[in-house]
């Protein structure tokens, strides 16, 4: 066994938590609350998280609600998650999008 | 960055083979409801120090860390006509005496006082901005808010997202050491015997993997239950089942090698929920749990009818909250038996097919415009937002796609809350399934270990996890504070110390996903639906062949993957206990939703009591257990519970 880890992120799965690089500040809450430690800190200081296990997240948006800056964070739903309702006066059917 | 073809340095700092020791009083081992809790009752015994670990961050985790919507069984609040005893009876009664009378005992005389102990610390358990006033499952004096059974009202609707940060912040102000972050690998035991008493325990850090050696008087498993035994979605791995990943059993694994005893594990009901199929919980139109009593509508808008237990159709949503006529109260909510008897049974709809044979048509929508407007806003605005994940994924995602609950109604994708079929071989433990069997202190038959929550068996919820994380902890403290000083082993460290690292010293080898993998085909295959022994026995063969062959071989590149791979090699554990607990059972046992095709009786009245396992050696050994150990309970509880009793008094 070295001093040396390698971080290898999963490959082509559905990716179910992106952060908006333009407006995040790195400030890791999003990393630190994360149950299933999907997300692992940027080696540059302040950088942007990097979601390194998507494959293991539990859809709980425990990131999304800690993030401090508004809509940074967006938790996706995979296509055969989108749920239908109805508006019930005009019967027009929506999708969860 | 996203995932897809990330490759770097692992960005914690690398510590493989540092150490760090802990001496502490009481060991908590999962800071998830139940163990912050036990940390919590534990820390206000004066003088002694709690140390809590944690796989997660404890601020938001365990099954119920995100939110808790209803809490179940508080009897003991100023509205309720019930007794504890009723209540408890009620459980026992209705799953033919496969149940936890004392753990289900302790949630209904002391839920109530960890709930008023909630609020104490900033969580919202009453209406107290007056936002439902005048509803009818509102008490006006003490503004608690009832669900399901508005006569009795034993279950209490509570704004539960505000709950996990509190009680950590409790245990920040109680000096609660916690090692959040951290997998506990191995239970140490004097002398390092299997069977001796538990002294301690070693982890490592799932960032760093420094290695972490804990020294206790006492220890309590608040661990959860096992999952991904026959559910496992590669791909999908976060939501193979319905607890979050870190939530798989680690502390059943890591006590049957110290020879703790086990019962029910027999029991696993056909599959109910798995991400990979099912749509996000709570996120679909229904009626049951958080959804209670939602109206139903058909493909025409046409309302599904309600109906009573004998068949009665009830016209108001209020007259599916109370019991039928001659009924006392009817049980409703997490745990409830598949086959609930008639003095138990509540208000529901008709079988779907049922209803389809009456001539409504697919598919069903919950209308939760046409509901009061009070229940309306119970079940979207107060429910569906504060119960564990339903705040973002759901009321706060679907009302920005533009969902309204007064105009809007929403799909329902199967019957009762399910919203995916599955293969009868497919297993789960839901409801009330088989955990550490437990005496009148919540200790495990080992000394100086105790267990809470959802490692006990027949357990199940937030407010049972809260009652019995702090009953479990004023016993362990009471322990404790007269215990000897314990003596770790340091031989069974160093040997413990290896067995942890070993996948992180292989180059190459097998995956930990693919590992899980073989594990579920070896269970369904073997320990489906329909058992028998010869099957039964195959199974454990072929899973020593698994341990032998790919679980020798499973490796990882950096602590987190580590973590993983000792996961999946604790769930290999728990498939061998589930086998063993079968292979004991040897008549088919409906409650336990166990079938076996080499004994044609079912439930032939010799076998109405607890098979008990635990590991002797390499092998296993057996015990019986009354099926009413516990009674009687009142007189046990206060034989045990003195002091609490005295304080409470005051």
């Amino acid at each position: 066994m070295t001093d040396k880890a390698l971080a290898v992120g999963d490959t082509d799965v559905f990716i179910p938590v992106s952060i908006n690089e333009e407006t995040c500040i790195g400030c890791n809450l999003c990393v630190m609350v994360c149950q299933p430690d999907v997300f692992v800190p940027s080696i540059d200081p302040g950088g942007v998280p990097v979601v390194l296990y998507p494959s293991e997240c539990w859809y709980v948006g425990d990131c999304v609600d800690v993030c401090p800056v508004p809509d940074c964070i967006a938790l996706h739903v995979m296509d055969k998650n989108k749920v239908i309702w109805k508006r019930k006066e005009s019967g027009e059917e929506f999708q969860l999008s | 960055m996203t995932a897809s073809q990330a490759q770097f340095d692992w960005p914690y700092p690398i510590k493989w083979g540092e150490e760090q020791r802990v001496d502490t009083d009481v060991l908590v081992l999962g800071g998830g409801i139940a163990g912050c809790w036990a940390a919590i009752a534990v820390a206000r015994n004066k003088g002694t120090a709690v140390t809590l670990v944690e796989k997660a961050r404890t601020i938001r985790s365990g099954a119920g860390g995100s939110g808790c919507d209803h809490w179940e069984h508080a009897v003991t609040n100023p509205c309720c006509p019930l007794t504890p005893e009723e209540i408890t009876q009620a459980q026992i009664d209705s799953n033919d005496g496969y149940n936890n009378g004392i753990s289900h005992y302790i949630e209904a005389k002391e839920g109530y006082d960890r709930l008023l102990d909630l609020e104490k610390m900033g969580g919202k358990i009453r209406d107290t901005e007056d936002e439902f006033e005048g509803a009818e499952f509102r008490d006006e004096k003490t503004k608690l808010l009832f669900a399901y059974d508005y006569v009795n009202r034993y279950t209490i609707r509570t704004w539960g997202t505000t709950f996990k940060p509190a009680l950590h912040a409790e245990c920040r102000r109680l000096n609660v050491g916690i090692l959040d972050r951290t997998m506990v690998t191995a239970l140490l035991t004097e002398d390092g015997k299997q069977g001796g008493r538990v002294v301690g325990a070693v982890g490592f850090h799932v960032h760093t993997g420094r290695f972490v050696v804990i020294r206790a008087k006492a220890s309590i498993l608040c661990t959860s239950r096992p999952s991904r035994l026959w559910l496992f979605t590669p791909d999908l791995a976060g939501i193979s089942e319905f607890r979050p990943m870190q939530a798989c059993g680690d502390g059943h694994a890591i006590s049957w090698r110290v020879g703790a005893e086990f019962t029910m594990l027999e029991k696993a009901v056909r599959a109910e929920w798995s991400g990979a199929r099912s749509f996000p919980p709570y996120g679909t139109g229904n009626t049951h749990n958080t959804w209670y009593p939602c109206n139903m509508v058909d493909a025409t808008g046409r309302e599904l009818p309600w109906v009573d237990r004998d068949g009665n159709t009830l016209e108001t949503t209020a007259d599916r909250c109370r019991p039928a006529p001659g009924q006392k109260f009817f049980l409703k909510g997490g745990g409830e038996t598949w086959f609930q008897k008639y003095e138990f049974l509540g208000p529901d709809l008709p079988p779907t097919e049922e209803l389809i044979r009456m001539g409504y048509k697919l598919p069903f929508y919950a209308d939760l415009s046409s509901l009061p407007e009070m229940e309306r806003k119970a079940i979207w605005g107060l429910m569906i937002g504060e119960e564990s994940k339903t705040k973002i994924p759901i009321k706060r995602m679907y009302e920005d796609a533009g969902f309204d609950p007064s105009k809007d109604q929403l799909r329902s994708y199967g019957d009762s809350w399910w919203s995916a079929k599955f293969k009868p071989s497919e297993r789960q433990f839901f409801g009330l399934p088989g955990g550490l069997v437990n005496n009148w202190e919540l200790r495990t038959n080992l000394e100086g270990l105790y267990a809470a929550g959802d490692t006990l068996f027949a357990s199940d919820c937030h407010g049972h996890a809260a009652a019995t994380g702090y009953y479990a902890g004023r016993h362990a403290a009471r322990y404790a504070m007269s215990a000897q000083e314990p003596m770790i082993d340091e031989n069974q460290v160093q040997r413990e110390r290896k067995s942890t690292y070993a996948p992180a010293k292989r180059e190459k080898g097998i995956a930990w996903k693919d590992l899980n993998v073989s594990i579920t085909k070896i269970m369904q295959e073997y320990c489906g639906a329909v058992k028998s022994d010869e099957l039964l026995t195959q199974g454990l063969n072929v899973l020593q062949d698994l341990r032998e062959g790919e679980g020798a071989s499973v490796f990882a590149r950096n602590p987190h993957e580590l973590m993983r791979s000792l996961e999946v090699l604790n769930i290999l554990t728990n498939a061998e206990i589930v086998i063993h607990s079968s292979l004991v059972r040897k008549a088919s046992c409906k409650q336990l939703h166990f079938m076996r095709s080499d004994s044609t009786e079912m439930d032939p009245p010799e076998w109405h009591k607890f098979m008990v396992v635990s590991r002797n050696g390499h092998g296993v050994r057996l015990r019986e257990l009354p099926i009413d150990y516990y009674a009687p309970m009142g007189e046990n509880y206060e034989k045990h519970n003195q002091d609490y009793i005295r304080e409470n008094s005051i």
